[in-house]
Formats: C-alpha cells, structure tokens, sequence
C-alpha cells in the first residue's frame, strides 16, 4: 500500500527582519497507492519544503501526514528519497551504495548483495557493479540513486527534481525508464519538477502550485496512455494549459 | 606521459640528476674550497663515518628507539585527537565548549612543554613521547573536526531516508567515510610535525640511543661527519613515513576519489 494524506499542512520561517515567510498554507492533499504525481510550480513555490516533510527531514509548524494510516514523524524506511543533487556516497563502489539500507536494516550480506543485484539490473547497470559513483555519468549516477531508493522496498517514493541537472537527452531517456521501473515495481511516486514538458510526459496528475505562500492552485489529471508522445496534439494542449496557468502565477508575483 | 613520467607527469631521472648533482657539488665545496670536514664533512666523509657506525650496531638502536618515542606520541595524538575532533565537528555546543581552549593552547610550541614533560614523566620515553603527542595532536583535531564539519548535508540526509538515523550510525557509516580524506591529511601533517619534534624531544636526555640523542651527542664530540649521517636518517625515515602512509591510505581508504576532480 501507498495511500499517502496530507491534512492542513502550514510553515513558516522567520524572515531577518522579523516579519514571517509563509512558505505552506493550509496545504492539503491525498495521493492514492500506486498514483503518479508531479508537484509543478515555479521556484520558492514550497514544493521542495513539502517533499522534505513528507520525508520526514522537515517538520512543519502544524499540519498532519499520514501514509497507510500511520503519522508520519521523522525518516521511515516505508519511504524512499531521491535527491536533485548527487546524494550517493562517493566512499562506496555503486553496489554497496544500492547495499546502504539493507545493510543498515542488517540484512546478511550475500542478501543484500543479492537484492541490491535485481536493483542494479532494473536501472540496467549491472556492467557498473564495483564502479565508484566518481566514474559514472550523471545520469548513471540519478540511475544507481533510484536503486538505491527503490531496495528497501518503499511503497513511496518521493523524488526532488532528480533530473533537473541533466541534459535533454539523457533526461528524456531517464524519465522513460522511470515509467517502466514504477510499471514494473508500482510505487506510489511524487515527483517534483519545474519542468511542465516533463510533468506532463510523466504524471497521472499534475499539481500546480502557487508561490508564497504556497497553495494549492490546481489539479490536472492527465488522462493519456502510455508511452505519451511529445508531439501528439493533446499532449501538446495539456503542456500549454498547465505552462498558462504557471506564468499566471508568475506574472502575479 | 612517457617511460619515465610518473602519474604527475613529472620524469623522475631530472629528480635523480638533481641529487647526484647536488652531491657532486658538495663534494667540490667540502673536498676542494672548505677542507675542513669540522665546518663543511664531504660526502665521502658522511659515507665512511656511515659504514664505522653500522659496523657498531648503534644505529639500528637508535631508530628503534625513535621510532618508539614516534609510537607514543603519535599514537596518543590518534587517540584523543581523532575523538575530539570528531565530537567537536558533530556537535555544536561541544565545539563551543572546547573550541576556546584548543585555540589558547594551540599557539604554544610543543618544544616549550619539555620543562613541564620532564617534571611529570621524568627523563624517560613517556617524556619524549609528550612532546611529540603536543606536536602532532593539534593537526589531528583541527582536521578531523572540520573534515565533520564538512560533510555535505545531503549525505546525513540520504543516509537518513535509508534508515542510518542514530548518531552512532552516522557517524560511523556517513560522516567519518566523508570526513576520510580530512582526517587522514590531518595525520600526515601530525606525522610530520611530530617527527620534526623528535630530535628536540630527545635532546634533553631521556634515552640513551635515538636519532636525535645521538645527533647531539656527536655534535659535542665534534664528529661532524656522523651529525650529517643522522641529518640524513631523520629525512630519510620521514620521506618513508610519508610515502608509505600515502600509498597505505590512498589504496585501502581512498580509492574512490582517483576519478575526481579534488
């Protein structure tokens, strides 16, 4: 299960000058089990706070998450985290970085090794097993990450625009293998961008935010089949209605 | 890069002609202007008071004794400056708490504690093995506290979201694999400093045998040609622990950082 819920989440941060900086207001929001969701707005719109908190590395000033009908408070290993920058520990060789949490559950090591093994080949990496993350390309290096993520088995899986630092290419080609990693595995996905195209190409719903503070504006569902086609007319339509709405905001501010 | 290039590039027989070098023109100087061995020994000099001092034995009393000295000071050095320096970089009021105190004693050269090393451990290797703790604990701390102060946010996170959530655990699995290149950088420095300290570290008496007893005690003979023999042996001895600890630590420790870009 992956039934995620998020009731009247609020933060705020304390400006230099005294005054607040509300960064989340009355946020609320339910993700069913298995959904893909991309959270879309433009920067300093909260999204990347929100996605903290329903890590668990942030706690918000009021508010509730509940995943499975269970409190979200702190890190769990029901949850999975792929960062926007390079998070793999350079110390470690690419399977002992997928390793990381089975290892620290204490899981014996031929069976790590063994889980970790399926994981590296899902991201089709296999031939990069005892390669350090230093030696990898950048998006070989978000691939091991989703592995990494993936091997403790979450049923969510948030990612912080895990492909924003790539280029178009390998993130087209990045963002298709993560369609058919989460056919294969069936998370539940909430996926952060600033990239409408991308939003669009990936998500069973788009979820637009609007900035400072952050709200929610609206919710499109994006009812195409998969494999979408970048150039097919609805699709196009969607990406112009979603990228309207964004410089509406935008324009506001 | 040629034959003869080494992973820097840089060819190795220049370096070898500059010593030969080097030792043919001190030979000119010492032999042919100076011939005075008491002002300037020639190398052939240095090289048959070497052989006389082999012949006795002595020499390989005195290493084994320095390096004794060596043991106790570096290795107290690793023990309580590779803790502190790791709770100083993990914790903040620690840091707050000690970080005064380290930098009043810091400045203090370890050569100004022999008074005080005499009094509390008397003329013996405990004596010598102070000094050079005090000489080699302060790079140690400094480096292994801002190696933790250093490890980027991300990994404590990452490891974190992967069920690493004790501070044990982070510490150990996250922060001190990060911190690695720091703190052994910190141990080289700490190793050269605390050999330089030797030789004053001996000089006041608490052995008999040691590389920088024995360097004083030819000085007051006036056996010049035998002080250069054991000039030459503490370099020596410290280019090998250099080398050996860099080779040591980058193949089992650092290998990951050979593709990056430091």
């Amino acid at each position: 299960m992956g039934d995620l819920e998020i009731r009247d989440l609020n933060q705020s941060f304390a400006r230099d000058d005294g005054s607040r900086l509300v960064v989340l207001e009355h946020l609320s929001l339910a993700v069913q089990d298995k959904e893909f969701v991309c959270i879309l707005g433009s920067s300093g719109c909260g999204k990347t706070t929100l996605l903290r908190m329903i890590a668990g590395l942030d706690t918000a000033a009021s508010g509730s998450i509940i995943l499975d009908g269970e409190e979200m408070k702190g890190p769990s290993p029901k949850v999975g985290m792929v960062f926007q920058e390079y998070s793999l520990f350079p110390w470690r060789t690419v399977i002992d970085n997928i390793a990381f949490g089975l290892e620290m559950k204490g899981v014996a090591k031929e069976e790590r090794y063994r889980v970790a093994g399926q994981y590296l080949d899902l991201v089709n990496l296999s031939p990069f097993r005892d390669s350090y993350p230093s030696e990898l390309s950048g998006g070989m290096r978000q691939r091991v990450a989703v592995a990494r993520a993936l091997a403790l088995d979450p049923v969510l899986l948030l990612m912080d625009e895990p492909f924003g630092a790539l280029d178009a290419q390998t993130r087209n080609m990045l963002q298709q293998e993560l369609l058919e990693i989460w056919e294969k595995t069936k998370k539940t996905v909430i996926f952060i961008t600033h990239s409408v195209d991308e939003a669009v190409f990936l998500a069973d719903r788009i979820i637009v935010m609007t900035p400072r503070p952050g709200r929610i504006s609206r919710i499109f569902e994006i009812d195409l089949p998969r494999p979408r086609e970048r150039t097919n007319v609805e699709f196009a339509r969607l990406r112009r209605d979603v990228l309207d709405l964004i410089n509406q905001h935008t324009a506001i501010q | 890069m040629g034959r003869h290039a080494d992973t820097n590039g840089k060819d190795w027989r220049l370096g070898v002609l500059a010593v030969l070098l080097a030792i043919v023109i001190w030979q000119f100087i010492a032999a042919v202007i100076i011939r005075y061995p008491f002002i300037l020994p020639a190398p052939t000099d240095v090289l048959s008071a070497f052989i006389s001092l082999l012949q006795t034995g002595d020499i390989f009393l005195d290493i084994q004794a320095s390096l004794v000295h060596f043991a106790i000071g570096l290795g107290l050095a690793l023990l309580v400056g590779i803790p502190f320096g790791i709770i100083m970089g993990w914790n903040r009021r620690f840091e707050s708490f000690i970080d005064p105190l380290i930098e009043l004693l810091r400045p203090i050269p370890p050569l100004a504690w022999i008074p005080f090393a005499i009094i509390w451990f008397g003329l013996t290797s405990f004596s010598a093995g102070f000094i050079i703790f005090v000489g080699s604990v302060f790079p140690i701390i400094i480096n292994t506290y801002s190696g933790f102060r250093g490890v980027p946010r991300i990994f404590v996170e990452a490891g974190k979201m992967l069920g690493c959530t004790k501070d044990r655990d982070l510490i150990r699995y996250i922060a001190f694999p990060a911190a690695l290149p720091s703190v052994a950088a910190g141990i080289r420095i700490a190793t050269g400093v605390g050999w330089m300290c030797l030789v004053a570290a001996e000089l006041f008496g608490v052995s008999n045998y040691g590389l920088g007893q024995k360097l004083w005690f030819f000085y007051s003979l006036h056996q010049m040609d035998s002080v250069v023999v054991y000039m030459i042996l503490l370099g020596m001895i410290g280019l090998a622990f250099d080398m050996v600890f860099r080779y040591y630590i980058d193949r089992h420790f650092l290998k990951w950082r050979t593709g990056e870009v430091a």
